[in-house]
């Protein structure tokens, strides 16, 4: 977007680098300018599997009406989609299939995982299903509840909205790919065991053979 | 107790094939020989005072007990009579769990059998598409719904994750599905030289899992 604002790379591991450009006027307002537009032109691109996915269609409809925050037009092709919002239970088979929609979204973009399946897994602590879909697509807002109010899911979109207006051209970062490693995955398969581990009711199940 | 019982005993009168019936909630359960289950179903399909032209399913229980035997479940309705009859088939565990397909009967067997094959590792003879149905074909931790099964399965999540994710999601249907739907020579060619060089994986033996 015009500015070429490379991060050095040489600095030791634990100093703070400061930007060589720093924040003005001129950056600052087109920050402005292009987040305001970003976050209240949303499309969303809806991938319900589960009773969420119900919430969600409130959440669209005419007596919560998500359009009022610009998020009118459901898009049902990840091509047109700035938004990923996963609503229910993610099982295996699906994981291929929203890192694909993922993948084929254009950047910027951005995913909201609704309700507690696809934040944690929720009650499915299961052979069949991913515990949480932070272990296949990176997430920005998590709506816990099961399954979410409209109300809810508004909120997580307004949290969203904040998080965009807070983004700024200069980081780069914020736009990169995270394509899965060589390994097949997006995190360290010891991160990944670990934040799937049971917890609540579950740990008192035996995880056995 | 549903006239069909006596009807199966004095038609199968030698070597025991017709096994114990009883009665439970209204519906009567009969219990026939697994060599014998084929050429029972089929009288009772043809049969035309027994006419039992609805397969409505097959099923499998196992039971906590280790000592008690496989069943298979097969519903039966009469449409015309309005007559309801289960049939139940005892397979020792000890032994290959496998049976013969009824296929050949009802189409409406190709599909439950595979469910049963998925998730209980029963096999069906003579069945013209054994594979599993649920589970993605090359899902090898073995069979969900038997006891010996660990809730969260065999691998670690980061395990199941980096499979889940190397999954072929268009590679899908078989060879067969395809060549029945006449759409196989309508793909894409890519699409058809993946197929053709069997990137679905390797199915796991049902024997080793």
């Amino acid at each position: 977007m015009g500015l070429d604002v490379t991060q050095p790379t040489d600095a030791p591991p634990d100093t703070t680098v400061v930007s060589p450009v720093s924040p003005n006027w001129v950056t600052t307002k087109l920050d402005f300018i292009v987040n305001w537009a970003r976050s209240n032109s949303l499309w969303p691109m809806p991938f319900g599997t589960a009773c969420c996915a119900i919430e969600f269609m409130a959440t669209a409809a005419s007596r919560f009406d998500m359009a009022r925050f610009g998020m009118e037009r459901m898009s049902f092709s990840p091509r047109q989609a700035d938004v990923l919002i996963c609503a229910g239970r993610l099982p295996f088979k699906l994981a291929p299939v929203i890192r694909r929609i993922y993948d084929q979204m254009p950047q910027p973009k951005w995913v909201i995982s609704m309700g507690a399946c696809a934040s944690t897994g929720g009650i499915f602590d299961t052979y069949a299903m991913v515990q949480g879909i932070d272990t296949v697509v990176p997430v920005d807002v998590y709506v816990p509840g099961c399954p979410p109010r409209p109300e809810g899911l508004l909120y997580g979109i307004l949290m969203l909205q904040k998080k965009i207006r807070g983004e700024t051209l200069a980081d780069r970062t914020l736009r990169e790919e995270h394509p899965l490693d060589e390994r097949g995955l997006r995190m360290s398969p010891r991160l990944l065991d670990e934040i799937s581990e049971p917890f609540g009711n579950s740990i008192h199940q035996t995880r056995s053979g | 107790m549903n006239p069909s019982v006596q009807a199966l005993r004095h038609h199968f009168e030698e070597g025991g094939a017709i096994g114990r019936a009883l009665e439970s909630c209204g519906d009567t359960i009969v219990y026939v020989q697994a060599s014998m289950l084929p050429r029972a179903l089929e009288f009772l399909k043809v049969t035309p005072e027994q006419d039992y032209d609805y397969l409505v399913d097959v099923t499998a229980v196992e039971y906590r007990d280790a000592e008690r035997p496989l069943e298979l479940v097969y519903e039966l309705f009469s449409l015309r009579r309005r007559a309801q009859l289960r049939v139940k088939v005892e397979l020792d565990k000890s032994e290959d769990l496998v049976i013969d397909s009824i296929v050949p009967l009802w189409n409406a067997a190709n599909w439950l059998e595979r469910e049963v094959y998925d998730m209980f590792g029963v096999r069906f003879e003579g069945h013209p598409d054994l594979r599993r149905i649920l589970m993605w074909e090359t899902y090898s931790e073995g069979h969900p719904l038997r006891k010996d099964f660990p809730l969260r399965g065999r691998f670690s999540r980061s395990e199941q994750v980096r499979r889940a994710l190397n999954m072929n999601p268009e590679a899908h249907y078989s060879m067969e599905e395809l060549s029945i739907a006449q759409a196989y020579h309508e793909l894409p060619a890519d699409m058809r030289d993946r197929l053709a060089r069997d990137e679905r994986g390797k199915v796991p033996d049902p024997e080793s899992s």
